[in-house]
């Protein structure tokens, strides 16, 4: 195949941002304005909390804490930050928010994070090992995490990419992606379209429309299809009709940057 | 109407070997002055159950006062690891952990069915998840109107549960506000609950969101000034942010985090019996 840009890193000068400003102003871009979004603390808080202060005004954050239209001005330090409750439209007790908003697709993006990742987009945030009941490294586990995979309409998966957390197949299904391929959420009766994005700090993953198989379809500046691979482990596939991510401009960097400032 | 009792009463009466004992508040108004409380009265064998078993719970673990944990999500929030926790889960220390894992939307679910008095919630949950095969209390259950399969998780009904609010009233009558996660879920599911509140106060001034939970829904009340801390109290205190990086360098040793229970917990205990002080300071 021949993708549709240079395969090969770009030489020159290094650029004014780090690869997890990338992957975060990556990731605020592909939130809609007005979509209602449901956002962990961490990567997917600081993106979304960016998308809102560029392109998104309107984007709807809703916290696990039990907040409906958060409007933090500055990055919470936990999903219980009071600043969440005090800028919402509605607060409402944590049953509520599992039962009465996520389980009858009242969300339409569900942003999360992993431990591992598999080749189709399954997380594990639970244990690190084969044996559950002696685990090499134990995780924090689920949280809200796999009804959110469930039951939003879609999911954008947020992670740095190593061969590490990138694995043929992840050593516990914490929250189902794609399952083992394209038919198994429709099988399983998951109401939600899954992972459609997976941001890195290389590139953007998106599955395979026939397969569900995650592929390569976007490389950040500077970043080779190689280094990829390289971060990647298991056989990575790579889209015909790859694309190179703009490189953030000065006013997301100056949004992001300001945010997390605002949030030492 | 609720007893309005000492910290140190409430928890010596309330709570016993061997119950299942929840503390909850969702990183806000979490029960940290009875969390240390526990310890100091050097309870064991306990069933400790919560959604976010965050450093409240490492706290409790790592002192020895659990058997087993019902829980989601066992994280240090913003910093990382729970070290006590892993180190009970990974290597038994200082005794072995059994756990009980759920999402948070099946333990939410399993505390409606319990203040609801059912046997069991149901949920569109967990399938394809790994989990329902590592926890017992995952079973599935046919809708017998439309033959949908869904989750069934069995009611949660703690011996007791220990929640802290803003205030109650001397009747106690007990009214928080702010994040109010699933702490009247796990007091109305309960056998016997303690309720810390930052003050006691002659009448309950309403405020916007609150909730209020009568005094006859509530067991006792024990005045805690700072009770939450080091997570916040909304109106009162903020999230002492620095304290959640500090305990990462307390529960990362056992001989360090011994250290802390004597030198803070045992010593916040002697301090409070001179000085007649319920009050907990770090």
């Amino acid at each position: 195949m021949t993708p549709a840009v240079s395969t090969t890193a770009a030489s020159g000068a290094q650029p004014d941002y780090t690869s997890d400003e990338m992957m975060s102003i990556a990731a605020a871009r592909a939130l809609e304005d007005g979509k209602r979004c449901f956002v962990g603390i961490g990567l997917p808080s600081t993106a979304a909390n960016v998308a809102r202060r560029t392109h998104a005004p309107g984007l709807v954050l809703i916290y696990e804490s039990g907040t409906l239209g958060s409007k933090p001005d500055v990055l919470p330090s936990s999903i219980g930050d009071g600043v969440l409750a005090e800028t919402a439209d509605a607060v409402i007790g944590v049953p509520e928010v599992f039962n009465y908003w996520l389980q009858p697709g009242r969300i339409d993006v569900g942003f999360l994070g992993a431990a591992q990742l598999d080749r189709f987009g399954n997380i594990n945030t639970t244990v690190i090992g084969d044996d559950y009941a002696d685990p090499k490294v134990r995780l924090p586990g689920a949280g809200g995490a796999p009804e959110i995979a469930a039951s939003c309409r879609e999911v954008f998966v947020v992670v740095r990419q190593s061969a590490r957390s990138f694995v043929e197949k992840v050593d516990f299904v914490t929250s189902v992606g794609h399952g083992s391929g394209k038919g198994d959420r429709e099988a399983l009766g998951l109401p939600g379209a899954g992972p459609t994005l997976v941001i890195t700090d290389l590139g953007v993953l998106r599955p395979d429309p026939e397969t569900a198989e995650l592929v390569l379809t976007q490389l950040h500046p500077g970043v080779a299809v190689d280094d990829v691979r390289a971060a990647t482990g298991w056989e990575l596939r790579v889209s015909d009709e790859l694309t190179r991510t703009e490189a953030p401009t000065a006013a997301e960097l100056s949004t992001l940057r300001t945010l997390k400032e605002a949030s030492q | 109407m609720a007893d309005i009792v000492s910290l140190t009463d409430g928890v010596g009466e309330l709570v016993r070997d061997g119950d299942v004992v929840a503390l909850e508040g969702f990183t806000h108004l979490i029960p940290h002055a009875a969390g240390r409380e526990i310890i100091r009265q050097g309870r064991k064998d306990l069933t400790l159950v919560r959604m976010t078993p965050d450093i409240v719970y490492d706290q409790l673990i790592g002192a020895g006062c659990a058997r087993k944990l019902i829980f989601s999500w066992g994280g240090n929030p913003g910093v990382g690891s729970l070290h006590r926790f892993r180190d009970a889960v990974q290597h038994a220390w200082p005794v072995p952990l059994e756990i009980e894992e759920h999402s948070h939307a099946g333990m939410a679910n399993r505390y409606v069915a319990g203040a609801s008095g059912l046997p069991f919630a149901v949920l569109r949950g967990y399938r394809g998840t790994d989990l329902p095969e590592h926890t017992a209390t995952i079973k599935w259950i046919t809708c017998p109107f439309t033959g949908e399969e869904l989750a069934a998780v069995p009611a949660l009904n703690p011996d007791v549960s220990i929640i802290h609010a803003q205030r109650a009233d001397r009747a106690g009558n007990v009214q928080m506000w702010g994040l109010v996660g699933v702490q009247k879920e796990a007091v109305l599911a309960a056998g016997r609950s303690l309720v810390t509140v930052e003050e006691v106060v002659d009448e309950l001034e309403p405020v916007v969101g609150q909730v209020v939970l009568p005094h006859w829904a509530v067991t006792a009340v024990a005045e805690a000034p700072r009770g939450a801390h080091p997570s916040y109290a909304q109106g009162y205190y903020e999230r002492d942010n620095d304290y959640y990086k500090y305990w990462d360098s307390i529960g990362r040793d056992r001989e360090t985090f011994r250290g802390w229970v004597r030198d803070e917990v045992l010593a916040e205990g002697s301090a409070t019996e001179a000085t007649g002080d319920k009050e907990g300071v770090r």
